[in-house]
């Protein structure tokens, strides 16, 4: 018994790395600029099809096969960053404002433009970018416990992200202009700033951890082109339950969350994400503000 | 300031009522006039082509003049339609009673809901209602009582007759969409309508004029449950089988948001020429599938970014066509 409940806190716990990496990115733009990135799930998947696209052209360079999904990988991330740049600068900033409609429906329709694209260009079938065995590899733990290598990784990895984010936002100059002009467009802009790049720097950095957060769920698992709302889901989930405006909140509410759900898987597999829907809205209720927030609004 | 005259119509809207009044009149009487064969295709069309209006017509309401833009107005579309079965199927009631039945139901479940979802604001209410029409769907994908995962069928319409049943759900396709233009417009032409106008342009100042907001957004919240539980219960009386999947589509929803951007949002008019044009699209280009919702998608992005105010509102603001007036003009 005392096991098997170590056993789910330990795979929640895990889960809540990845899904802490899908919600990094989406806690980001809302907090500089209150925009809410409905295509966000969309982005992740987007990003490790680029992974998978990506991976059979450097098939032919013949390097050892366990390096091609991390080489993938590091050559995804500057374009990432470079997209992101580009669609916040030219696309995104013309819809933001009072008005929440805007941004929404554009978000919203990329979302169906990329996951048709991307069902024409790969059609329905799950795919996942080969990692050389990596993805079933685990540690043995003293007491009969085993992890996997890959799962504690991405939570590394989550960690690393989020701490890295937290120290950019707190104490760098680029942190104080995302602080300046979340707090007051008007005034930011009167002391030199210019918010539209701001924005556009901020979402760069988000689309580099969507990016990452991609290729790590190709890598665990498998993607489709329609998994993207759900994915979307999570991020948001675990945005709300660590509370708006602290990065380490977020990574906090992903854990809650993850544990939740293999909770939830453990009990039935029909009602994991129930549960994990449930217990948010319970947030919802008993405390809005998230469980641990740093600023509101 | 005595001898301030309020004017409420305009040029347009007289005849413009008329000429609706005239259409519907000869739409009702179709049944006895089409011919054999197609004229049951048409019905087909339109009650399918009534249920997105509805639908749009609604969530036109909540965004465009509740200024709730809800992901999850699907909740009560699939809700309506289960509810519309349930009660039909095991409740021995008949199911085109079971139509508004349905839609009350969406309506009486929108109060407790509203009590999460108004939680958030803005873009996070967005998402916080698509979370909770997730819910829903999980929840009937996990009663075997309706079939689960796979759905069920409206059993309760067997031993009707196929023309009788085609007929009757066409008018009360008919019914429902004249019903809920009416809704609508004489809403936002009371006093109530005029509050919640003065709520979207700025909540701050109308709640120092008195009117209570919260309130005002409940009822706007509840009204939209019903019309879109009664778009479900209707569609799938039409469809006559239903499934979580179906039901619960975050493409209701897309498709609702589609309608109005591209027709204008924040006007009667709008959902009205977006489901005109959503349906011509429908019947054009539906063969070509992903590439067809690829444009969609695209086309959505354009207006939204170059034709904020939709086609109808290009239209006005350069005609000054306005067909169901809401506004109160003062001449002194």
């Amino acid at each position: 018994m005392f096991e098997t409940a170590l056993q789910v806190l330990l795979q929640g716990l895990l889960l809540g790395g990845l899904y802490c990496l899908f919600a990094l990115g989406q806690s980001l733009m809302f907090g500089v600029m209150r925009l809410t990135n409905t295509a966000q799930g969309d982005f992740i998947v987007l990003g490790a099809f680029a992974a998978i696209a990506g991976l059979s052209a450097l098939g032919a360079l013949g390097l050892p096969d366990a390096l091609l999904p991390w080489l993938a990988g590091l050559l995804l991330l500057p374009l990432a960053f470079g997209f992101g740049y580009a669609l916040q600068r030219w696309v995104l900033n013309g819809t933001l404002g009072k008005d929440p409609l805007p941004s929404l429906v554009v978000t919203f329709g990329l979302a169906i433009v990329i996951q048709n694209l991307l069902l024409e260009l790969f059609s329905a079938d799950p795919r996942s970018i080969e990692t050389a065995g990596l993805n079933t590899r685990s540690l043995a733990l003293p007491s009969g416990f085993a992890v996997g290598v890959l799962p504690l990784l991405i939570l590394g990895l989550a960690v690393a992200a989020t701490a890295a984010l937290q120290w950019l936002f707190n104490r760098t100059q680029l942190g104080r202009a995302f602080r300046a002009v979340s707090d007051d467009k008007e005034i930011a802009e009167l002391m030199g700033l210019n918010s539209n790049r701001v924005y556009a720097l901020a979402t760069a950095i988000a689309f580099v951890l969507i990016a990452l957060a991609g290729v790590l769920q190709g890598m665990r698992t498998t993607v489709s082109p329609s998994d993207g709302p759900l994915l979307l889901l999570f991020a948001f989930e675990a945005v709300i339950i660590g509370g708006m405006g602290s990065f380490w909140g977020t990574l906090l509410g992903a854990m809650l969350l993850g544990v939740t759900q293999q909770i939830g898987f453990r009990i039935d597999p029909g009602w994991g994400i129930w549960v994990g829907h449930i217990v948010f809205l319970l947030v919802l209720v008993l405390r809005p503000q998230g469980l641990f927030p740093k600023t509101r609004g | 300031m005595g001898n301030v005259q309020v004017i409420r119509s305009n040029p347009a809207s007289r005849p413009a009522l008329a000429a609706a009044a005239l259409l519907v009149l000869i739409a009702a009487t179709l049944p006895f006039w089409a011919p054999e064969g197609s004229g049951s295709s048409w019905m087909r069309d339109f009650v399918e082509i009534a249920c997105y209006f509805i639908f749009a017509m609604m969530w036109n309401l909540l965004a465009g003049y509740g200024g709730m833009v809800s992901i999850g107005q699907q909740a009560f579309f699939g809700f309506g339609g289960y509810l519309m079965l349930v009660l039909a199927n095991f409740g021995g009631v008949n199911p085109f009673l079971a139509v508004p039945l349905g839609a009350i139901a969406a309506a009486a479940i929108a109060v407790p809901v509203s009590y999460i979802a108004f939680r958030l604001q803005g873009g996070y209410f967005a998402i916080g209602t698509w979370v909770i029409a997730e819910v829903f769907r999980l929840s009937f994908a996990n009663l075997s009582a309706v079939g689960g995962g796979s759905g069920t069928s409206l059993t309760a319409l067997r031993g009707i007759d196929k023309a009788t049943r085609e007929n009757t759900t066409y008018w009360l396709a008919l019914a429902c969409v004249v019903a809920a233009i009416a809704l609508v417009y004489l809403f936002l032409r009371s006093k109530r309508g005029l509050a919640l106008l003065a709520i979207r342009d700025n909540e701050t100042a109308a709640e120092s004029q008195g009117i209570d907001v919260r309130s005002m957004k409940l009822a706007v919240y509840v009204v939209a449950a019903f019309g879109a539980g009664l778009a479900g219960a209707l569609y799938f009386l039409g469809n006559l089988r239903i499934s979580p999947d179906a039901a619960f589509s975050v493409n209701w929803t897309a498709f609702a948001i589609f309608m109005v951007v591209i027709g204008g949002i924040g006007r009667i008019e709008g959902p009205i020429v977006g489901a005109l044009i959503f349906f011509l699209l429908n019947k054009l280009f539906a063969d070509y599938g992903t590439w067809y919702l690829l444009g969609l998608g695209l086309l959505a992005i354009v207006v939204t970014i170059f034709f904020k105010q939709g086609l109808w509102g290009w239209a006005q603001s350069r005609w000054g066509w306005s067909l169901f007036p809401t506004q109160r003009t003062l001449k002194p």
